[in-house]
């Protein structure tokens, strides 16, 4: 048995491999969770089925679209990059100061009673924020060489550094009786990003998410950057032999990316979050690497990647909480669903040959 | 010394949708220069990989002095006396000659014993050597004799040799033939590969033919014309292009001064580099590979943009500027590497026509893609130049090499160049498809394009080009109407051989 390489990808296999990875992780997860002692069927059910069609079903869909907006608004912004070879592994850091220069911008207007500007000038400061914080990577990368993987990954830890210190200092709640974290700002109209339709889970950050999916979908279908993303992802020579800049390429990438997962952390700030604290950020960073990845780097696929990693959070926790599931096999459930659809990926450009040398 | 040393018995290795090597029989004498000639994709590959131990054969079988033949893998291929230069080094840029040496035997003995063993080898067969230099500084031709000395070391039965003068000037090949007249004076058998038929008409006592997987014929090549060789590997007779009379206009492309650091490591960086074309005319600029052909290409193209006046086009310095305005000002081009720089092998054809054609075809408006046009422009170059394909919908890696070149070279041509440089625009193509191509190139100018052909094939150059120079150490020597231009001359002017000022071989 030996693999051979396709003549060119497979449409098919493009399409069926997501599939057949969550269904191999459903599989070797029941395994996992029959060996923790937990009846897999049920537990799979807990995760994967019971939050959309469950008896709670009307609590937990809210929480899809909560945990889903984010994820894709970030992945829609990576996804950009890893087309044209632009590893921003940031994500996370962008968020955080997306948060912080939102969250800023509307609390120094605290208490006024603006909505129509104070709440547009935070989505604005929060894009901002984030996009200041992808171009250092970008700036690096374009003027002396330096690897944007690293860059990004360690300016994460910075920001998370500088979220615990403008949660304990700057922004700190000077009515807060002391302890670290902003005023809430789900309490300041003007700031607030409430749900729009109640019960939904449906907020700005999701409306931010869709608009994002259709404009990425326009861009890389339609649109010469869009074109010129792909083309220096697949043959970075035959890129600049066609005229592309690698430099722009590089800083639109990482500014929309940084833009967008800034955005995305002002949302999650001003609405299900509520304020700034210490550990404000919860990994949406990075889980949107996943995310953009199991969506095929594709703008559809990362809205049904989107919503089916939120599944597995709120399923996850759901099954933690009643079936007594440890946290640590849920992420080993996400890492699989990831793992699998690398593997799988292999035959969108081999099919398997059995026997030697059949001849045709 | 009329013995069998190598017996090949109907050899078969077929691959999905081809078969590489159809019942493949011939006989390879002790001390005779054996030639195996073919077309690209003839096959000529496939059956040298299996007497190396490289591929197992579907059917067949081998014999070697009588005695069966049959290499699980190159290393029993060596034991038992056959050596084989790659077409393509495997050599490493950072390492000294000797430590390249080294890493292709099996027991090598200490550097100071192989610089020793080094230096009599290269003297005994004409091969000057320095076992101490770095590789990545060499000349094509020094790395093929570092391959050359390496295989000598094993003292060979069967040495192998894959295409190896692409890489020479002529004086280089005839050291190179000096020495392998040497080796078949002393009993060694040496399977000699290429497609350049006068040379082997001057140094091959047998050829066997090739064509389709299929043996055509054994013959001795002295007894027969080029032509009927020609016929022979390529099955028919073929239209050799011709070249219309044409009025020579005015200047249209002028480089002055054109110097340029090289962005590789190992690259050449270009010298000085002054010549013009004029519309109608074809300038053909040769050299042997690595000497500055893909700088230069870069620096017209504008993927390596310099000097604003050291490009200038129709009277407009353009040397600052970027691939796309040089093409809105007419001058493309066509780089040699199809995948991956002149094409984007994972995308489709149109995706690949887009890639230069948007501006001069008018695909993009306001930054927005259009898609039928785009693909209607694809259509019309697979049309127009014959590429074998369903659908512009393909991925370019689908294309085999010779359908792909036509692609990426009919998408320059029919956007009304009034430059085109064009970097090897045959190489690995077969010899009706490079036909095409050239004739393309000649009608292009006849229409009044200026043509610029960087090529290694100085047969090639010598069909299509009026005038000829040379690229060595990435400068350009004088430029020279082709006409009553002998070999010789053509060699020197690619700068002789390279650091072999004393190249005697002794006996």
């Amino acid at each position: 048995m030996r693999l051979e390489k396709r003549p060119q990808p497979s449409r098919l296999w493009t399409a069926v491999t997501p599939v057949l990875a969550v269904l191999l992780t459903m599989l070797v997860g029941g395994i996992m969770f029959a060996l923790l002692d937990t009846p897999p069927l049920e537990a799979i059910r807990t995760i994967f089925w019971d939050p959309v069609f469950g008896e709670f079903a009307f609590y937990y869909r809210g929480q899809l679209l909560v945990k889903a907006g984010p994820l894709i608004l970030i992945a829609i912004g990576l996804s950009l990059g890893f087309r044209a070879g632009i590893w921003n592994i940031g994500a996370e850091g962008q968020y955080i100061m997306g948060a912080i220069c939102g969250a800023a911008v509307g609390l120094a207007f605290y208490p006024m009673e603006a909505r129509w500007m104070i709440f547009p000038l935070m989505v604005l400061a929060g894009g901002l924020g984030g996009w200041a914080w992808a171009m250092i990577p970008a700036v690096l990368k374009v003027r002396f060489g330096t690897n944007e993987i690293l860059v990004s990954l360690m300016l994460v830890y910075v920001a998370e550094a500088f979220l615990a210190s403008v949660s304990q200092g700057l922004l700190k709640n000077p009515e807060g009786m002391g302890f670290p974290g902003s005023r809430n700002l789900q309490q300041y109209p003007s700031a607030a990003n409430h749900e729009l339709i109640a019960g939904t889970g449906m907020h700005w950050g999701v409306v931010a998410a869709l608009i994002a999916v259709i404009f990425a979908y326009v861009l890389l279908a339609r649109h010469l950057q869009g074109f010129n993303i792909r083309l220096t992802g697949e043959a970075p020579r035959a890129a600049r032999f066609a005229g592309v800049q690698p430099a722009r390429i590089i800083v639109f990438c990482l500014g929309t990316a940084g833009a967008l997962a800034g955005m995305a952390g002002l949302f999650e700030v001003a609405g299900p979050a509520g304020q700034i604290t210490i550990d404000f950020n919860s990994g949406y960073g990075f889980t949107a690497i996943i995310v953009a990845f199991l969506g095929r780097l594709h703008p559809v696929g990362i809205l049904l990647a989107g919503l089916l990693m939120a599944l597995t959070y709120i399923g996850g926790e759901a099954a933690q909480s009643t079936l007594g599931l440890p946290g640590a096999s849920i992420q080993l459930l996400q890492g699989m669903l990831l793992f699998f659809l690398l593997a799988t990926d292999v035959f969108t450009n081999y099919r398997i040959r059995i026997g030697q040398g059949a001849r045709a | 010394m009329t013995g069998t040393l190598l017996g090949i018995e109907g050899l078969t290795k077929a691959y999905p949708g081809v078969v590489a090597n159809d019942d493949v029989s011939f006989d390879i004498r002790e001390g005779e220069v054996h030639a195996l000639l073919g077309e690209n994709g003839a096959g000529k590959s496939t059956l040298v990989k299996m007497i190396y131990g490289l591929v197992k054969p579907d059917s067949g079988h081998m014999t070697l002095r009588g005695e069966p033949y049959a290499p699980a893998e190159p290393r029993a291929a060596r034991a038992s006396g056959v050596a084989m230069v790659f077409q393509h080094f495997s050599l490493f840029d950072a390492l000294s000659v000797a430590e390249n040496i080294a890493l292709g035997m099996e027991n090598p003995p200490k550097q100071r014993d192989l610089a020793r063993r080094i230096r009599d080898v290269s003297e005994t067969y004409g091969l000057p050597l320095d076992p101490a230099r770095t590789v990545g500084g060499l000349s094509a031709g020094e790395r093929q004799r570092v391959e050359i000395v390496r295989c000598l070391l094993q003292e060979p039965r069967l040495f192998i040799m894959d295409e190896p003068t692409s890489v020479l000037t002529p004086q280089e090949v005839e050291i190179l033939f000096q020495t392998l007249r040497k080796l078949k004076a002393e009993g060694t058998s040496i399977l000699y590969i290429s497609h350049k038929l006068e040379e082997i008409r001057a140094l091959c006592d047998h050829a066997t033919i090739l064509r389709l997987g299929k043996k055509v014929a054994t013959c001795t090549p002295s007894e027969k014309s080029a032509r009927e060789l020609a016929e022979m590997m390529v099955g028919a007779s073929f239209e050799t292009p011709a070249k219309a009379p044409r009025e020579l206009g005015d200047v249209v492309l002028k480089v002055e001064g054109l110097s340029l650091p090289s962005p590789m490591e190992f690259g050449t960086s270009l010298k000085d580099i002054s010549f013009e074309v004029r519309a109608g005319e074809v300038l053909g600029l040769g050299g042997v590979a690595g000497n500055g052909q893909d700088e230069l290409l870069a620096a017209l193209s504008g993927e390596l943009p310099g000097a604003a006046g050291a490009v200038t086009l129709k009277g407009e310095p353009v040397g600052e500027m970027g691939p796309d305005a040089r093409r809105m000002r007419g001058l493309l081009s066509g780089p040699e590497e199809r995948l991956g720089h002149a094409a984007a092998p994972d995308m489709s054809l149109t995706e690949n026509a887009l890639m230069t054609a948007k501006m001069r075809e008018g695909l993009v408006r306001g930054g927005f893609l259009d898609w039928g046009k785009a693909r209607t422009f694809a259509e019309k170059v697979i049309e127009r130049f014959d590429v074998r394909t369903p659908g512009p919908e393909n991925a370019a890696r689908s294309l085999s090499g010779g359908n792909l070149q036509k692609f990426v070279i009919g998408r320059e041509v029919l956007q009304r160049p009034e430059v085109l440089v064009v970097n090897q625009p045959t190489w690995g193509v077969d010899a009706a498809a490079a036909a095409a191509i050239r004739q393309a190139l000649l009608d292009l100018a006849a229409g009044g394009a200026a043509i610029i052909v960087i090529s290694q094939d100085l047969d090639e150059l010598m069909e299509v080009s009026d005038r000829f120079g040379a690229l060595n150490g990435g400068r350009m020597s004088e430029i020279r109407p082709v006409d009553g231009l002998s070999v010789d001359q053509i060699g020197l002017m690619m700068g002789g051989a390279h650091d072999m000022e004393v190249a005697h071989v002794a006996g």
